[in-house]
């Protein structure tokens, strides 16, 4: 079986289930943020393969436009995590429950 | 063919490296896998004829995102310990909704499959550096100048998160 735009789309898709399931289970908030970071990459690899099978550029633009988000959410969200860290001595997801009840 | 060889290798290797970034103990080990996992990533690219996708892949990404994952391990020390990294019932929800899944991937395989022209027989549109100057500077030059503001609030926010407040009460 030759390798098409399924194959991709599979890669794809599989990536990012990977990383919903670890954001959804971990709770260790650098690790979820590690895949968080994995569903975005998980994206731009379908944004490629459907601009290159389409032949056009626009797909690749976009993963420019991703990659860039991604770098200011990951600076954001890590000063987020520091701060959190230095106010609580902990980034567990299960300890941070200062919303509850 | 050959390329055919290639896509299985890293779509295998960057597959295995994703799966070690949500089950390993470590965090430390987590970003290294994370960080093998983008090479694969932009070892795909390149399949896909993205080059300098795949050079960005690894500059940015690999590059900074990576060593600021590790230097904020490192920095708050947080790498797990002896910790489980997932609870029982954590197991049980993760295990059904992977079964969920896999039926939901297989039926997307069986019923939705495009039908695309092999790779080779499609002229590549010539994702060159011109090219994407071009596109950048004319088509897509309005969310160049927005992704600039993005940045640089970003870096604002960045600042004022680090700032240390003094009068703020403490939340519980």
């Amino acid at each position: 079986m030759t390798v098409g735009l399924n194959h991709y789309l599979l890669l794809s898709a599989v990536l990012f289930a990977i990383g919903f399931f670890g954001v959804l289970l971990r709770k260790n908030t650098l690790v979820i943020y590690m895949c968080l970071e994995l569903m975005l990459v998980a994206s731009t690899v379908a944004l490629v393969a459907f601009s290159r099978y389409n032949n056009t550029m626009d797909g690749n633009v976009f993963v420019f436009f991703i990659l860039t988000v991604a770098a200011a959410e990951v600076a954001v969200g890590l000063a987020i995590i520091v701060a959190l860290f230095r106010r609580r001595q902990s980034i567990d997801v299960a300890e941070l429950n200062a919303l509850k009840n | 063919m050959s390329s055919d060889i290639f896509f299985y290798l890293f779509a295998a290797f960057t597959t295995g490296t994703a799966l070690a970034v949500v089950l390993t103990k470590n965090t430390v080990a987590s970003a290294l896998s994370l960080l093998l996992c983008l090479v694969g990533v932009a070892g795909v690219f390149i399949l896909l004829d993205a080059f300098l996708l795949a050079a960005l892949m690894v500059f940015v990404y690999a590059g900074a995102v990576v060593a600021l994952f590790l230097f904020i391990i490192m920095l708050l020390d947080a790498q797990g310990g002896d910790r489980k990294p997932f609870k029982k019932t954590a197991y049980v929800s993760g295990g059904i909704a992977f079964a969920l899944l896999v039926v939901g991937v297989l039926s997307f395989w069986k019923s939705g499959q495009q039908t695309t022209g092999e790779l080779g027989s499609i002229v590549p549109v010539g994702s060159t550096l011109k090219n994407y100057g071009e596109q950048l500077f004319t088509t897509y030059l309005l969310p160049v100048q927005i992704v600039g503001f993005l940045l640089l609030i970003a870096m604002l926010g960045v600042i004022v998160l680090s700032k240390k407040f003094e009068g703020l009460e403490d939340i519980k």
